[in-house]
């Protein structure tokens, strides 16, 4: 065990190596210089190229790419993740006023979608090949095909113009005024739920058609179990390894994967930070947000693999 | 006269579990998966649209009316026109086009290449498995989305590059899938057997071991087909997929749509009910094909 939680550690090191240097490469080859921008556009001859050559020096451009990753680098090692180029505020700061807004949705996205998923994906696939079994697939993957930026838009529309409603535009934590912050957020928590909830009851569902497939499965009908006890208590539980898996890697990815809907409901978290930031070629906002979702990501991936081990005796670890 | 028992008996054995002609499968496909065919119909109806858009669309996709300007759908205009005075009927027809392209070539070539890989990977074993796994895993770490947005950020609007920019991160999914099912068939005796009578490596990995995962290959494609679709639809709203004024689905919703809602929600309703109809249609018949196809689902 011991030995094997020390290799899977030492494998994290190359993986987010590998993200830092190609998230670090990418944005480089991104044509558009930041300083450009910044000074407001690139219209031909209009700026000034000492001026240009000053912001470059002072944003710290004009350093050899391999000084500015190694830079960057030493900084990540110490959870210094550098100033955005944009703001001129450091990157752990933005990140933090936004995080709190992300972290809500993507949290309460993911308790929508275990609720919701667990029990139906358990019945669609107990019940193959029945009314029930094809209503859950339609329903859910009516979720995997409807686009959330569509929602957002159709949600925006009917409420803003038709019933006069809009949602506050400042985002209030919950823990300060909760009715405010239910209305900025019920209706991005229900379409990034939705989402979600359908992909997890797909997964419920053939994870249990898999394993009510199984010898074991037989055994406890022939014993002369109920249903239920064969369904819940004997399939259930080793249909849920892999369901617990796709629920830890898609929370991870969840963080990242906000940016259409944060864009569509203009909300001002992470997931929009990062459109933003690709645009305005803020490389330290970019290149600390996909190196802290690939931390997660990773981290999550472990711990999913340890949780393996807890709940199936069977896995040893080699 | 010497009778072959263990081939009499194979032959018995195998005659036991029949084996249905292509006709036959299509057959039991339509009786049990009614969801699959509901599937199959909308992308053959949506694969109809596409090909004939040139003779079905009313009115030129590009072509704009000034005087027209977001015309109530109509006998003349059924889904109405944009803020162009462009019939949105007529963009969505052609619009079916670019949805089936990019999804069909993003969603082949990176499952293709993904499968290479992972093959590679699990026949080679040893250092080319363990460094091909690391660039996987690199690949997988990075944000699906952002990785997209920045590739398409490199290469600039344009169909071909969108199409790039949503197959590289379909590859490591592919790699991983293909990878796991190869391991195991690798370690079968046939392929030991095939080994032992002096083929190639090359011929082992083409003839003996890419045809058991094909699978797993051809799950993959459909399953990434819809969600191909569904990014190529972000990122043009996203403003970093296909450009104007080519008639893109994703591109109908973008920029100035919202902003126009409350005059003309036609512009914004109806291509978002084709990228929802769209999609559906490939995940319905990807899902069915799954319940087909995969041996661990099949009804033992």
């Amino acid at each position: 065990m011991r030995t094997y939680l020390a290799k899977r550690l030492l494998l994290i090191v190359p993986t987010l190596l590998g993200v830092a240097s190609l998230v670090f490469v990418i944005m480089r080859v991104i044509p558009g210089d930041v300083a450009l921008l910044i000074l407001g556009g690139d219209q031909a001859g209009q700026i000034d190229k000492a001026q240009l050559a000053a912001l470059h020096r002072q944003l710290g451009l004009d350093q050899p790419l391999l000084v500015q990753f190694g830079t960057w680098l030493w900084g990540v090692l110490r959870l210094d993740f550098g100033t955005s180029l944009w703001t001129g505020r450091p990157v752990t700061e933005e990140l933090l006023i936004r995080l709190p807004l992300s972290l809500e949705l993507a949290i309460l996205a993911t308790i929508i979608s275990v609720l919701l998923a667990i029990p139906f994906g358990l019945l669609a696939g107990v019940r193959q090949d029945t009314w029930v079994d094809y209503l859950v697939r339609v329903i859910s993957i009516g979720g995997l095909a409807i686009p959330s930026f569509w929602v957002g838009i159709l949600v925006i529309l009917f409420l803003v113009i038709y019933f006069g409603w809009g949602p506050p535009l400042e985002f209030t934590p919950p823990w300060v005024d909760p009715w405010k912050n239910f209305q900025q957020m019920v209706w991005p928590v229900v379409t990034v739920g939705y989402r979600y909830a359908a992909v997890t009851t797909r997964m419920t569902r053939s994870t249990v058609l898999e394993v009510l497939r199984e010898d074991y499965i037989r055994t406890a009908w022939a014993k002369g179990l109920r249903e239920r006890a064969v369904v819940v208590r004997h399939a259930l539980k080793n249909a849920m390894l892999p369901v617990i898996t796709l629920i830890g890697t898609e929370f991870a990815f969840l963080i990242g994967g906000l940016v259409v809907t944060e864009t569509v409901f203009t909300l001002n978290g992470v997931g929009r930070f990062v459109v933003d930031a690709v645009a305005h070629r803020d490389y330290p906002v970019v290149q600390a947000l996909v190196f802290l979702i690939a931390l997660c990501f990773v981290i999550v991936n472990l711990l999913i693999d340890l949780t393996y081990a807890w709940f199936d005796p069977r896995i040893r670890f080699q | 006269m010497s009778v072959n028992y263990p081939l009499v008996q194979a032959r018995a054995s195998a005659s036991l579990a029949p084996r249905l002609t292509a006709g036959e499968e299509l057959v039991k496909f339509v009786r049990t998966k009614p969801l699959g065919v509901v599937g199959a119909l909308i992308i053959v109806a949506m694969a109809l649209l596409a090909v004939f858009a040139g003779t079905l669309a009313p009115y030129d996709p590009y072509q704009g009316d000034y005087a027209l300007q977001f015309a109530r759908p109509s006998a003349e205009h059924w889904f109405g026109t944009d803020e162009f005075g462009r019939d949105v009927l007529s963009r969505i027809m052609y619009g079916a086009r670019i949805a089936l392209f990019v999804g069909f070539t993003a969603s082949l070539a990176g499952c293709t290449i993904g499968a290479l890989l992972g093959v590679t990977s699990a026949y080679a074993g040893g250092k080319v498995d363990l460094l091909l796994e690391r660039l996987m895993d690199i690949l997988l770490a990075f944000p699906l989305l952002i990785l997209a947005l920045a590739i398409a950020s490199i290469l600039g609007p344009a169909v071909q590059n969108v199409v790039v920019a949503i197959a590289i991160p379909i590859i490591p999914r592919a790699a991983r899938v293909v990878r796991a099912t190869a391991l195991s068939v690798k370690e079968n005796v046939y392929v030991e057997a095939v080994h032992a009578l002096g083929a190639s490596r090359v011929r082992v990995v083409l003839q003996h071991i890419l045809p058991n995962v094909m699978a797993p290959y051809i799950i993959m494609v459909t399953a990434q087909l819809g969600s191909a679709i569904l990014t190529e639809a972000a990122l043009s709203y996203l403003g970093l997929g296909t450009a104007e004024p080519t008639p893109s689905w994703g591109l109908m919703l973008a920029g100035s749509a919202p902003s126009y809602a409350e005059k003309a929600p036609w512009i914004a309703v109806f291509p978002g009910i084709a990228i929802s109809l769209g999609v559906f249609g490939f995940n319905l018949f990807g899902d069915s094909l799954r319940d087909t196809l995969d041996p661990k689902l099949r009804r033992g």
